[in-house]
């Protein structure tokens, strides 16, 4: 399998401490990795760091290198904002924009971005993100509505939608249900699932279940370190470190 | 199963605080309401379509209005506007999201000391560079102290209301591969709207009640006067001069115009109210 992003000796710092040491992995095309750890083992500072978001915080740097299709996005002269455009991100909250409608809020990275495209064109992009995060039937007929007369998991599917609709490569997901019921999460999982057939997926997850039904591959980290990376299944039931077995048994996290 | 006890200490103590709070919010409300109903009565005789279009007569002669004085505060306090609203709003977007050195704390505590300056000072600050070097008193001078009045407000009040946009927001939009500027004008300034909006009213009802800047800036003016390089009416100006003059008839004239700047200001936050009515629901 190819792989779409590979991390190489990444570091990560907050003012002096550091968050993530020296990671290095790679995260195949077509396939779902999840990222699992205790709080504050630099999971969610991982992906941030994988489309350059981590860098946004006031004192935030990494150094290292991360590759999109053997190219380093850290490379001097690389604008974060394309690199962006091709890495999408959903986070843990839902965020849909409080002032636009359910329709601008999908169209949100087009319009932002100033491109100009016809009104027919923007309609296909719309029903087509929103028919992809599996939310188009529950909202076609209020595309008007503001984006946060939905529920909770609606809206994370119209975040899941938006983020979509720029046409990403890769899809980076913050703990994307820990906001969500169960059945949400089931929606936003199937959603997954369906997704990898045309993107990348790295899944950060609290939810070690969710990672051994989700993932096909997993990364365990603690503190700042990456512990295992491999098969969910070789993660899930035959960890090579004391530390991994420890995790997903439950004797600490 | 049995009602628990309502008469322990701690319901007691309780009952207490409620009824102290509720005191002191109805004092406050019969206080408004006494200043609010003093001002009407006193002024509702003199308040007449004259009143509003007429200018000011001379001492003696009956009749006349503050017709120069509304519209000289509607200009001066517009010009104002214009100046403080661009510069505050910037200042505070500034603040939020870019500013993270020296320089910003810096511009943070100015602003603070700013807003804690006597309006006296400030009207003497316009009186300096503005009025004494071109040799005359100008609405735009009283405009000049006005804005300066008016930017520690807007200031403040665009800060937090961008602050209390929530910063997942602004990276939600950063996520879409939307750069920093777009995200700002285009995703958090739209959800901050209603807060920066209440702040710019509350800066122009604040400067609308203000006078001692006036005095040596805008001067005040018996004429009809829209040019603001000219000495210019004001209508709390004018509520001053009435008010301290010795003539029975001024008195009633300036309770009259104190009714009318108090309609004016409240005028602006209904209608700023009616404004912010959220657009969706």
């Amino acid at each position: 399998m190819a792989d779409k992003l590979v991390v190489r000796h990444l570091s990560a710092y907050f003012h002096a401490v550091r968050a993530l040491k020296d990671i290095s992995l790679s995260f195949p095309e077509n396939h779902v990795t999840a990222i699992i750890g205790p709080s504050g083992c630099g999971k969610s500072t991982l992906v941030r760091c994988l489309n350059r978001m981590h860098e946004v915080v006031a004192g935030a740097r990494a150094e290292g290198e991360v590759l999109l299709d053997g190219e380093d996005i850290y490379a001097p002269g690389v604008d974060p904002v394309q690199i962006r455009r091709r890495i999408g991100m959903v986070f843990q909250k839902p965020t849909p924009f409080p002032a636009m409608s359910i329709e601008d809020n999908v169209a949100a990275g087009l319009s932002l971005n100033g491109l100009r495209i016809s009104r027919a064109e923007r309609d296909r992009i719309v029903e087509k993100s929103l028919r992809q995060a599996a939310l188009w039937d529950e909202v076609k007929d209020r595309l008007r509505r503001p984006g946060a007369s939905l529920s909770g998991g609606q809206q994370q599917r119209l975040c899941v939608a938006r983020a979509l609709a720029v046409e990403p490569e890769v899809l980076l997901m913050d703990e994307p249900c820990s906001a969500l019921d169960p059945i949400s999460t089931a929606r936003i999982e199937e959603l997954l699932l369906e997704l990898k057939s045309s993107y990348t997926i790295v899944i950060v997850t609290h939810n070690m279940q969710q990672a051994a039904r989700t993932a096909d591959l997993t990364a365990f980290m603690y503190q700042g370190d990456l512990i295992e990376f491999g098969e969910t299944r070789q993660i899930f039931t035959n960890p090579e470190r004391r530390e991994t077995e420890d995790y997903i048994t439950g004797r600490f996290g | 199963m049995r009602e628990p006890k309502r008469t322990t200490p701690r319901h007691l103590r309780s009952a207490a605080g409620i009824l102290v709070s509720a005191f002191c919010a109805g004092g406050v409300a019969v206080i408004l309401l006494l200043i609010l109903g003093y001002v009407v009565r006193e002024g509702i005789g003199a308040i007449s379509f004259d009143f509003v279009t007429q200018l000011p007569h001379p001492v003696g002669v009956p009749g006349g209005g503050v017709s120069n004085g509304i519209v000289g505060s509607g200009i001066i306090v517009g010009i104002a506007a214009l100046m403080a609203i661009p510069i505050g709003a910037l200042t505070g977007i500034y603040l939020t999201y870019f500013g993270r050195g020296t320089f910003a704390a810096i511009v943070r505590f100015l602003s603070d000391v700013l807003s804690g300056i006597p309006s006296i000072a400030i009207g003497l600050f316009a009186y300096t560079v503005l009025v004494a070097p071109l040799q005359h008193f100008s609405g735009f001078s009283a405009s000049f102290a006005f804005a300066i009045l008016m930017l520690p407000v807007i200031i403040t009040t665009t800060e937090s209301a961008i602050k209390g946009v929530s910063r997942e927001l602004y990276e939600a939009a950063l996520a879409l591969g939307v750069s920093r500027h777009q995200a700002i004008m285009r995703v958090i300034l739209p959800s901050a709207r209603s807060g920066i909006i209440t702040g710019i009213v509350l800066a122009i009802a604040r400067v609308t009640g203000e006078t001692a800047p006036l005095l040596f800036t805008a001067f005040g003016s018996q004429f009809w006067e829209l040019n603001p390089n000219n000495p210019m009416a004001e209508l709390s100006l004018q509520v001053f001069t009435y008010a301290i003059s010795p003539y029975k008839s001024w008195h009633e004239q300036a309770w009259g115009g104190a009714l009318i700047l108090i309609l004016i200001v409240f005028a602006m936050n209904l209608g700023a109210r009616i404004i912010l009515k959220p657009k969706f629901r």
